[in-house]
């Protein structure tokens, strides 16, 4: 039987405001266990919350920007469970009138468009961290965590593959990103994601039982969860002749598999009401309006507009708009006087290999733009050659050091003395017969050879194009 | 005479003359708390030595001109459900253990800043939860009218160390009636003032949407002092209300000339006993003296709010007191074998009957294939009465009503019937179900000696209305004044 | 409405209370006793009225983005039943 997969995600992204959704406490990653608490997020008796005004604004630029239906009027709820992550018994979230409603994102998978359907975007609380001790057999509960201001993004089941997931993910990640209320790092926790998936046979409407997987923390472990899931989904249904059970799987890295959860001892009921210590939230027209003219041209108007205004393939457009802070860094070096394409090529060369190198993010390179430009400049101009500029651009990369001053200080202006040249080029000839007459020969390799020893004679600074030419014309005369 | 024969007012008077110094007076309460305690139980913690530094504090800020405010200098005591910095709070609750806040509430700040002592923490139903204070795990406060009967709750503490002259004014709180059913059963001047006014951050939680702090105090005008003192906007408060604040007392009136005063007569009729009757509606009379037009209402509504408020208390406190469950604070349970064991036995055991059987209640009316039916339900007829309020106070000024159906009823009567002790909450719950300030003041004393209280109910925000007709009847009565006779058994 | 000692049961499973026998069947008599008292409510026809959560038109009470530091860790744990110097701590809840 052909099956088809259906798949529905319900996405925690972590908001990157300073502090956590309903008290003065950091969000900052990691430190020390229950460093970043206070009364608040610790569930102390007595203790209110008090809303985060960016976290509003955050959830409502990102129900905008995913299409939603924005909620004027929304309230948060309470969600009672008991779980030592949560000290106050309830996480503090939206069921009633979450933020944002009916939502869309369209994503392409190879050349296909499609649509997929956001049900609900909402604002709620992340919980603690809780760690086993195996040598004193206890449990540490570390509260930095709660608190941390979340959206969870829940779609319609409209997925047919783990392809269509990831599209959506990345655009998903790229949209938050480039709006600038989300980090999403994957490995820090800050982008989260659960599966819903089922099975059934191709060109059924009905929705089989589904499965929950947890503990995705990227996406090749989502591909291959799905792949696994769906598989093992169909075997048991065709193979077994058994039934899928509705339960909450976990994907295990390591053995490649998903595992079922022992199903909770109790039974499953939320008691979700109006959270009373919480005003109800107004989002004005005007209010929208101001964060809709604030959102920023997002990533695929820029991939577009740097093929139709600049000529860039739409491979680079879409590597330069990976991140709002790539895009801003190439337009930045544009907005500096450098060609697009030379911009784009010294961007994907040589600057991604220092990050890459020195595992950075483009957001924490000191090396200016402007700086950037500049060298491209004296490139073009004839000052440096391409080679020298690099060794420039590496040795100024990390301070951002005066390019002229390292320039003049080194001596690495090009020579474009014809005379100079020529002379360099003549004694090279006369010290490397043997390869002059292999190049006789017919072994035009050689011919490389006497380039290389004409640099290097050169110290480098040659012009290569001047270089050649004058070499090629003095092989020729002999 | 005593320096608790003083009203709060008369005291700081003193102190700010130099003509008693704080010490002296704090001292003064804590022989009488010493003295009383063992009786009638009002105390939860007296704070013997923190008080007395304090004072000495307090003291050396008068003499240097740093406070100046009316009550500067008058110690005061403070339910035991507020958060005192490093002070055992408990809630009258064994599940709060030894519990010592690392913070401290809103109104604690505001009155060490306005140069209060706090004497201790006064007894009350757990987690406010009662009308009597016989819930408290540390045992009953009795009424120092008659040792033999309750002195009402959950503020019973609060109101018994008013009533009998071991402090000159306390904080309770009142969620359905709290600190005005006591203060109406032990004859003392009690407000709870507009949802709001008042910052519950510190306040441990019943019912979040209902819970409101307010003063226990032997008059309206120290009553409008106390209020000046904690009243106003908190950042730390998201329900908390920008609204003008601190003028209550100057402002303070005895003139009701042209104040139209309502009394809802679906509030006098069946169940009320008599004499209870005859005596609030004698306040009346009293008010019209002032200038005060009476007039009588239907305020048709009164079936609807005792369930309407038990609904919507018990849920949010099964969700409020989730919290307490023998990780963070307080106690836990020896003994138990995982963790869905740990919070089984701490709360069962931690918990006394009261509490568990308002978070079952709470727990069923949000649970699901009920929370429509009555939660919600309950969320649609809370609106129906606010609604009936608004109406009502489209033509009045004020309402006059009962506080309770009765006088403070004896000792270990009232817990073995609970819906029967809830229907007792009639005339109080609805005040916190809209929001709006309410006062209860002594009005008479029942054939057996006891005190009935009368409530004055105002628009929201409209405390100095109350407090101004409060004032007006105790310029020309002196109940507020009566003190308990003798306290001995019946 | 009858309430039914499994009933009972079931929002103590969710309250994490565990009652003895005896009580659970007082219990259920008390909470049907206030729970039917409580059915007075449907005399009255709310259909067209919006459930009110919050009494006061209060809207949009939120905080600036700015860091405090509360400080005392210590101070938090030590009120903890069981807890060690960074955490509190709790009997085993994964498997």
């Amino acid at each position: 039987m052909n099956w088809e997969v259906v798949i529905g995600l319900e996405t925690h992204v972590e908001l990157a405001t300073k502090t956590k959704i309903f008290c003065s406490c950091t969000t900052a990653f990691g430190g020390d266990p229950n460093t970043h608490v206070c009364p608040v997020c610790t569930g102390m008796p007595g203790s209110l919350p008090v809303m985060n005004k960016k976290v509003l604004e955050y959830a409502a630029k990102a129900s905008l920007a995913l299409n939603c239906d924005v909620t004027q009027y929304c309230k948060f709820d309470r969600k009672n469970y008991f779980y030592p992550d949560l000290p106050k018994a309830y996480q503090v979230s939206q069921l009633y009138l979450p933020i944002g409603r009916n939502g869309k994102v369209p994503i392409q998978v190879g050349s296909e468009e499609k649509v997929i359907r956001i049900h609900e975007l909402h604002m709620e609380e992340d919980a603690g961290k809780l760690v086993h001790d195996n040598w004193i057999d206890q449990t540490r509960a570390d509260y930095n965590r709660c608190g941390v201001p979340l959206i969870e993004i829940v779609t319609e089941p409209d997925f047919r593959s783990g392809d269509e997931v990831i599209a959506y993910l990345e655009k998903l990640r790229s949209t938050l990103e480039y709006l600038g209320v989300s980090d999403c790092k994957m490995q820090e926790g800050s982008l989260r994601c659960d599966v819903n998936l089922s099975v059934r046979p191709q060109g059924s409407t009905e929705l089989g039982t589904r499965t929950e997987m947890k503990n995705l923390n990227s996406f090749k472990a989502i591909s291959r969860a799905i792949a696994y899931e769906a598989r093992r989904q169909e075997e048991l249904i065709e193979m077994d002749h058994k039934r899928v059970i509705q339960e909450t799987r976990r994907w295990d890295d390591n053995k490649d598999a998903t595992i079922s959860m022992r199903s909770k001892e109790n039974a499953q009921d939320y008691r979700y009401f109006p959270e009373p210590d919480i005003p109800p939230m107004e989002l004005t027209d005007s209010y929208l309006d101001s964060l809709r003219a604030s959102m920023p041209e997002m990533a695929p108007a820029k991939r577009e507009r740097y093929q139709r205004e600049w000529g860039l393939s739409e491979k680079d457009a879409a590597l330069l708009t990976d991140t709002r802070a790539m895009a801003a860094y190439f337009e930045d070096t544009v907005a500096a006087g450098a060609a697009p394409k030379q911009a784009s090529d010294w961007i994907q060369g040589e600057v991604l290999r220092e990050l890459k190198e020195k595992s950075l993010d483009i957001k924490q390179v000191v090396f200016a733009p402007e700086a950037l430009a500049h060298l491209i400049d004296l490139v073009r101009q004839g000052k440096l050659n391409r080679n020298t500029a690099v060794k420039v651009f590496r040795a100024v990369f990390d301070d951002n050091g005066d390019i002229d001053a390292y320039v003049k200080a080194h001596g690495l202006e090009q020579v474009n003395d014809t005379g100079l040249v020529e002379q360099v080029v003549s004694d090279v000839l006369a010290a490397n017969p043997q390869s002059v007459a292999d190049y006789k020969a017919g072994k035009k390799k050689a011919s490389g050879f006497l380039m290389g020893q004409c640099m290097k004679a050169l110290k480098g600074k040659g012009d290569p194009k001047v270089v050649s030419q004058t070499l090629n014309k003095k092989l020729a005369e002999l | 005479m005593s320096l608790l024969d003083y009203s709060a007012l008369e005291l700081g008077r003193l102190i700010a003359a130099d003509e008693v110094s704080v010490r002296e007076a704090t001292r003064t309460a804590l022989d009488a708390i010493a003295a009383a305690n063992s009786d009638n139980n009002a105390f939860i913690t007296v704070l013997e030595e923190d008080a007395l530094r304090e004072a000495e504090q307090v003291q050396a800020k008068l003499r240097a001109g740093e406070l100046s405010g009316p009550l500067a200098g008058v110690p005061a005591a403070i339910k035991d459900n507020i958060c005192t910095l490093g002070v055992k709070t408990t809630c009258a609750s064994k599940i709060l253990g030894d519990f010592k806040p690392p913070y401290q509430a809103t109104v604690m700040e505001r009155l060490q800043r306005a140069g209060s002592v706090n004497l201790g923490k006064l007894n009350m139903d757990e987690f406010a939860m009662g009308s009597t204070t016989e819930t408290s795990f540390y045992g009953p406060t009795k009424n120092p009218w008659n040792l033999g009967h309750v002195p009402g709750g959950s503020s019973g503490g609060a109101a018994a160390a008013v009533a009998n002259r071991e402090c000159w004014y306390a904080l309770g709180s009142d969620t359905g009636g709290s600190i005005r059913q006591p203060a109406s059963y032990c004859g003392v001047t009690g407000m709870k003032p507009t949802y709001g006014t008042v910052s519950r951050y510190g306040l441990i939680a019943y019912a979040s949407s209902l819970d409101q702090i307010g003063p226990l105090a032997r008059s309206a005008e120290d009553c409008a002092a106390v209020l000046d003192l904690i009243m106003g906007k908190d950042p730390r408060d998201g329900t908390s209300l920008e609204a003008p604040c601190g003028h209550l007392l100057e402002n303070l009136s005895a003139d009701l000339t042209g104040k139209k005063i309502g009394i809802p007569v679906d509030c006098f009729g069946d169940g009320l006993d008599p004499e209870v009757r005859a005596a609030v509606l004698s306040v009346a009379d009293v008010l019209k003296e002032r200038g005060a037009e009476i007039e009588e209402f239907r305020l048709p509504i009164m079936e609807y709010v005792v369930p309407t408020y038990y609904i919507i208390a018990a849920a949010e406190a099964s969700s409020n007191l989730s919290r307490f469950d023998g990780v963070k604070y307080g106690w836990r349970a020896e003994n138990y074998e995982d963790l869905t064991d740990l919070y089984n036995k701490t709360r069962t055991e931690g918990f006394g009957n009261e509490v568990k059987r308002r978070i079952l209640l709470g727990t069923f009316v949000l649970s699901t294939g009920y929370y429509d039916a009555y939660y919600n339900k309950a969320l649609q007829v809370k609106a129906v009465i606010k609604n009936a309020f608004d109406d009502a106070f489209s033509k009045y000024d004020l309402i006059l009503m009962p506080v309770a159906p009765t006088t403070a009823p004896k000792l270990g009567e009232s817990l073995s019937n609970p819906l029967q002790m809830y229907l007792s909450d009639i005339y109080t719950v609805s005040v916190n179900l809209a929001g709006l300030p309410g006062l209860s003041m002594p009005c008479g004393l029942d054939k057996n000696g006891l005190p009935i209280g009368a409530q004055l109910i105002g628009p929201a925000l409209g405390e100095q209305k109350v407090l101004d007709a409060a004032y007006a009847y105790q310029q020309d009565t002196n109940y507020h004044q009566k003190t308990p006779v003798g306290g001995a058994k019946e | 409405m009858k309430i039914t000692t499994e009933l009972v049961d079931y929002v103590s499973v969710l309250s994490r209370l565990k009652l003895p026998e005896e009580e659970k069947v007082k219990m259920a008599g008390e909470l049907e006793q206030i729970i039917g008292y409580m059915d007075i409510l449907n005399r009255l026809d709310t259909s067209d009225i919006e459930p009110m959560s919050h009494t006061f038109p209060v809207k949009n009470v939120l905080r600036e983005d700015v860091v405090e530091d509360f400080g005392g860790r210590a101070a938090l744990l030590s009120n903890a039943p069981a807890h060690d110097d960074t955490a509190f701590l709790v009997p085993k809840t994964v498997d």
